[in-house]
């Protein structure tokens, strides 16, 4: 803590440095090819893909695709984190359901959600209920674990003081557990953002559902090659956006609590 | 007595969900859903031969060296970015956005550029699983204690002997925590590289039974990939346990991501 204080001065050179590395990333990147170490057919030079990207941002159905990726990514997290938010409550609040679904909680977790792709064909075709399903999979456990660590860690305490002042069960959940358990839930929303982003366009990828990654299927098949790596790219900046917006998000509900300094990793 | 409570914890709600399943399969036989003796026949049938081997190990393996091979490189790389300040500022913004990519969209890109070879998949688990490593543990050298630090330094412990006793100790909380997400990515990645372009390996057979509608022997596979993701969940809570031993008041939640 106390190290990152002098900065005010410092900050301007780390932001150089850290522009002049993309920079030199790209310098690289256009070099490769360019040298002939690497054959421009499969990496073209960057100032290429970066064209391509800036043409695609001129068209409407790249728009499209990116709105089809963000529309299965938000209906999957939003429903995913609802679940996760109703059913944590109710587990976490009982001592019972926790212990009985733990040993349930702790297998269906690790399986790869991937897993279930050719049930998703099976059941719902190339459409966008696929990508929900493999969506809302993921990220479910990110959230429900956390809830429930979140819910589990209500200070005793403080739980005690409400119930002998009269407070009800609903209004100890809303004045007492929940803003105990809101910093776990909103770590565990910014990670299943991110999960469901990767899940998104694996599905649109792989299955072949409307979406960013149909259209990366299709240009590498296509042989639009920096077509492919352009689409790359903006997934690439799309998952930049979704962390700051999450961050910010995170900061903005949290403003009130001491964690926002740095106890979440990742 | 109490054991045997444990026990009824554990197993109470997996046998009633298995109970409902068979009683729900029991009378009208619906084609998407095998009953739970028809999978558990299947599943011996299809897994227990000549597949095991052509298929199963094949993906096991590449998934071990892909994984092993990103954590090495991640925590190597992270020490290194870790303790030279500059070279983390002029990297950190470029490694962030690599990080952000989706790890799946460098499927198609690796086919391109190595073609559909068995080392393409274990680059294309390298590519995702090595992120989460490497950032999980820039972090974790960049919190090495100021104090322990100093002290180290004081004592003239430098080079191999301060990384080996001061830094990769301190960081290993978090640089566990990286490995944890980065296992379970490694498991998507096997799986995807195989479904998109291969003639063989577990996602490629699953695929295969889904196409030809060979509906039990399809589930079968997908348990397959679950015993596999739910195998390695629990071998790393094993190491971890070893390896964090001394690592007091470590919280569950640190590393549950």
């Amino acid at each position: 803590m106390g190290r990152d204080r002098r900065p005010v001065r410092r900050l301007p050179a780390k932001q150089l440095l850290g522009l002049a590395g993309i920079v030199g990333f790209l310098g690289t990147w256009e070099l490769i090819p360019r040298l002939g170490i690497i054959n421009e057919r499969f990496l073209p030079p960057a100032s290429e893909v970066i064209l391509a990207l800036l043409r695609d941002f001129g068209l409407t159905a790249f728009w499209i695709a990116v709105g089809e990726t963000m529309m299965a990514w938000f209906l999957g997290l939003v429903i995913a984190v609802t679940l996760a938010v109703l059913l944590g409550f109710v587990i976490g609040s009982s001592d019972f359901l926790r212990k009985a679904t733990n040993s349930t909680v702790e297998f269906l977790r690790p399986i790869p959600s991937v897993a279930l792709i050719p049930l998703a064909v099976l059941l719902f075709g190339v459409k966008i209920e696929s990508s929900l399903m493999l969506i809302t999979y993921a990220a479910f456990w990110q959230v429900l674990i956390q809830v429930l660590y979140g819910v589990a860690d209500v200070d005793m305490v403080a739980n005690n003081t409400a119930k002998t002042y009269g407070l009800g069960r609903m209004a100890r959940i809303r004045y007492v557990v929940f803003p105990t358990a809101l910093p776990y839930l909103m770590t565990g929303v910014r990670l299943a953002a991110t999960v469901a982003l990767v899940l998104a366009i694996t599905a649109e990828l792989v299955i072949g559902s409307p979406g960013l990654g149909r259209e990366i299927a299709l240009a590498q098949s296509g042989g639009a090659i920096s077509g492919m790596y352009a689409l790359v790219l903006a997934t690439g900046l799309i998952g930049v956006l979704i962390n700051v917006l999450m961050r910010f998000i995170e900061k903005k509900t949290l403003s009130w609590h001491s964690s926002v300094r740095s106890e979440v990793i990742v | 007595m109490n054991a045997l409570k444990t026990l009824g914890y554990i197993l109470a709600l997996p046998v009633l969900l298995v109970l409902i399943w068979w009683a729900s399969t029991l009378g009208a036989v619906n084609f998407f859903v095998p009953t739970p003796a028809a999978l558990v026949g299947t599943f011996g049938e299809v897994w227990f031969g000549p597949r095991f081997f052509s298929d199963v190990l094949p993906s096991v393996g590449r998934l071990l060296i892909g994984v092993v091979a990103a954590i090495i490189i991640g925590v190597v790389g992270g020490v290194l970015i870790g303790s030279i300040k500059w070279l983390r500022a002029l990297l950190e913004p470029t490694l962030e956005f690599f990080r952000a990519i989706p790890p799946p969209v460098l499927v198609p890109v690796l086919i391109l550029l190595m073609g559909i070879t068995d080392s393409m998949k274990v680059a294309v688990i390298i590519s995702g699983c090595v992120w989460p490593v490497l950032l999980n543990t820039i972090e974790g050298v960049r919190a090495v204690d100021g104090v322990l630090s100093d002290s180290a330094h004081t004592y003239g412990i430098d080079g191999w002997a301060r990384v080996r006793y001061l830094v990769l100790p301190s960081a290993s909380p978090q640089i566990m925590a990286g490995v944890r997400q980065s296992l379970s990515l490694g498991l998507i990645l096997m799986v995807i590289s195989e479904m998109f372009a291969s003639s063989s390996g577990l996602g490629f057979t699953i695929v295969q039974f889904q196409r030809s509608f060979a509906i039990p022997e399809m589930w079968s596979g997908i348990v397959v990939l679950g015993l596999l993701g739910v195998a390695m969940s629990f071998i790393f809570q094993w190491a971890e346990r070893n390896i964090l031993r001394w690592y007091h008041g470590q919280k569950e939640v640190e590393n549950a991501a």
